[in-house]
């Protein structure tokens, strides 16, 4: 057995034979011509030919792949379609009478090199885009036409590189995976297959040959490896792996758009909560009915200057344009002492968990605020978005709130910008006082979120982060019981829903009294909503 | 003329896809379009491989300039696509 590592693009494990794929010879022959204008008519007729191909390639990707990675062949065309490429291509014809196969080979690897030599990544990749549409010049101009290996079974495509316009052209049926020698996690490669979901490595360390032709193999996405003639240990640990992930998938399949309801038809709302845009497909790949929590925290941190109004308005727009009709509750800045955000210009603290953060930064800092309050709101034109204030204690902060947002509101109107004028309120419930008051705080808001990470620190008075107190930390203490259906009790007394976004919703074995409590919602990481759905769907809510 | 500045908040820079969309959407006016980087280097907003060149980053500042028959249409149609792509 032998062992290859690369870099893993799409996870996914692969169990099958390897077929080799040998590119077509596509050398051009270098020779000198009598007549220009008509070896530039023959380039013409080429370039329409590659043009007309790559049409035809980017309505096999919108099938096979969906559109962004289709786009790829939109970009070769208008890469080809360019003035400059084009005449780079005639210059040579005409002045230097050579043929034109020479002269697109010359002129791409001019523009191919100054991408290269650009220091953008993505740019640097480029170039192999340049280049494929050079090689399929060549090939229409030589007279050959390339034809695709056929596939005889379902295998293991390994090849040194791939370009587009070959992968586009294997049945995605039999292709088991993707391992080339070179690439990287942008290139086209590692952007098809996550697209078509089907496992790929790239970028491989040591040589790979024509010989692993045929041969038995594994590719384990994951991590970037694969398994060549694998022994049976091998084979046993990743067929297991790879039942597994079929089972997951399988699950998945077979939740998707049913409802969180018990067998005897109580119910109640999966959410997911995100940190950012980057964690939206996940979210709804796991069919989450809605975001429960989307910390707006990633948008101040790692940064070096507050980000803007337009920043945050684009953040907010897209996550609720992803989302569509499904809610999405945006927190406000959750910032402390403990966070690295230095150009804040926080003082350190002796107790940050106590200190100066979350809503009573906001509620000091009203530049801060209110250009938030702004982004959101104007965000709120674009989709179903509900704004929730954490770390709140009294009544009064959420009177200064609304009078702050009113404030902006009217800004807004005077500047004839849109919003939703009827956004819905919330608030966390993440302080003992907020929960001693929550009957009170029910009539100011629209809803309520329970934070149970912090409500627990606060009400047990544990520092999580501290193991020696392992031993005393109970997150399902009867007084965090007994604090959540108080909570409840004061948010259906007062006709608004309340779920949880803590850790705690996730809990299986919470899940139950979550339900008999008459918690409307739980927020949880994408990834454990249908392990909850499942459970919820074969249980009896009553005991 | 017609032109506009714009700030660049998309992380990618114009990256090798909104670029070719913007080459895309310039085609299809008659007046001269052209994109000035921070630095005062110009690119031919129809020439793709001129604008992939600028090397336009998050947070950079552009200049976009429309001069010609249309140019009204024009600027008004790519600072929309700045605002919602870029």
């Amino acid at each position: 057995m032998d062992i290859l590592s690369g870099q893993g693009v799409c996870g996914g494990i692969a169990i099958g034979k390897v077929a080799f794929y040998r590119k077509e010879h596509r050398e051009a022959m270098e020779y000198y011509i009598e007549e220009p204008e008509s070896e530039i008519r023959r380039l013409k007729n080429a370039i329409d030919t590659v043009l007309y191909k790559l049409q035809t390639l980017h309505k096999k990707a919108l099938i096979q792949a969906g559109e962004d990675s289709a786009m790829i062949f939109e970009m070769h065309q208008i890469m080809l379609q360019d003035d400059d490429f084009q005449e780079a291509m005639r210059q040579p014809i005409r002045n230097e009478r050579i043929n034109a196969a020479w002269a697109v080979t010359k002129a791409s690897e001019t523009f191919a090199q100054n991408l290269e030599s650009m220091e953008d990544d993505y740019m640097k990749e480029r170039a192999a885009d340049v280049r494929d549409i050079a090689g399929q010049l060549a090939v229409v101009l030589c007279g050959k036409s390339s034809g695709v290996k056929q596939l005889a079974q379902p295998s293991i495509i390994v090849a040194e590189d791939l370009a587009p316009s070959e992968t586009v052209q294997l049945d995605k049926r039999e292709v088991l995976a993707f391992v080339t020698q070179k690439g990287s996690v942008n290139s086209h490669t590692a952007i098809l297959a996550r697209t078509m979901n089907i496992p790929a490595v790239v970028n491989m360390d040591g040589d790979i040959t024509d010989e692993l032709d045929g041969e038995q193999a594994i590719v384990d996405g994951f991590t970037g490896t694969v398994y060549i003639r694998p022994d049976a240990e091998t084979l046993a640990v990743f067929t297991e792996k790879q039942r597994q992930e079929a089972e997951k998938t399988f699950l998945l399949q077979q939740l998707k758009g049913k409802k969180a309801v018990t067998q005897d038809g109580k119910s109640i709302a999966l959410y997911a909560n995100i940190s950012g845009p980057q964690d939206v497909a996940s979210a709804l790949e796991n069919d989450a009915e809605g975001i429960g929590l989307f910390r707006s925290e990633f948008l101040y941190l790692g940064r070096e200057t507050f980000p803007t109004e337009e920043e945050q308005f684009e953040a907010y727009k897209k996550v609720a344009q992803s989302m569509g009709d499904k809610k999405v509750i945006i927190r406000t800045i959750d910032i402390g002492t403990d966070k690295k955000a230095e150009y804040f210009g926080l003082e350190k603290e002796e107790n940050p968990a106590l200190g100066y953060r979350a809503i009573r930064l906001c509620l000091t800092n009203p530049a801060l605020f209110e250009t938030q309050l702004r982004a959101l709101l104007r965000a709120s034109a674009f989709g179903n978005i509900a704004i929730m204030f954490p770390m709140i204690i009294a009544v009064e902060e959420i009177v200064e709130i609304k009078s702050i947002i009113s404030r902006v509101m009217d800004g807004l109107d005077a500047a004839g910008i849109t919003y939703c004028p009827g956004v819905e309120l919330g608030i966390m419930i993440e302080t003992p006082a907020a929960v001693m008051i929550s009957d009170l705080l029910a009539k100011e808001v629209d809803f309520f979120s329970i934070g149970t990470n912090d409500l627990t620190q606060y009400t047990l008075a544990i520092d999580r982060q501290n193991p020696e107190l392992d031993k005393f930390y109970n997150p399902h203490h009867p007084a965090i019981m007994r604090m959540i259906s108080q909570v409840v009790h004061s948010a259906h007394e007062t006709g608004i829903w309340v779920g949880i976004c803590g850790e705690l919703g996730a809990d299986p074995a919470m899940t139950k009294v979550f339900l008999n409590i008459g918690i409307d919602e739980l927020s949880v990481c994408s990834g454990d909503i249908l392990r909850l759905k499942k459970l919820i769907r074969e249980m009896y809510a009553l005991v | 003329m017609q032109q506009f500045k714009y700030t660049i908040t998309d992380d990618l820079g114009i990256h090798a896809r909104p670029a070719g969309m913007l080459v895309r959407l310039s085609m299809n006016y008659e007046c001269e379009l052209a994109i000035i980087n921070s630095a005062g280097k110009l690119a031919n907003l129809k020439k793709i491989f001129t604008v992939m060149g600028l090397g336009v980053k998050c947070s950079d500042i552009i200049t976009v300039t429309a001069n010609g028959v249309d140019e009204m249409e024009a600027i008004t149609a790519l600072e929309r696509f700045f605002l919602q792509n870029l």
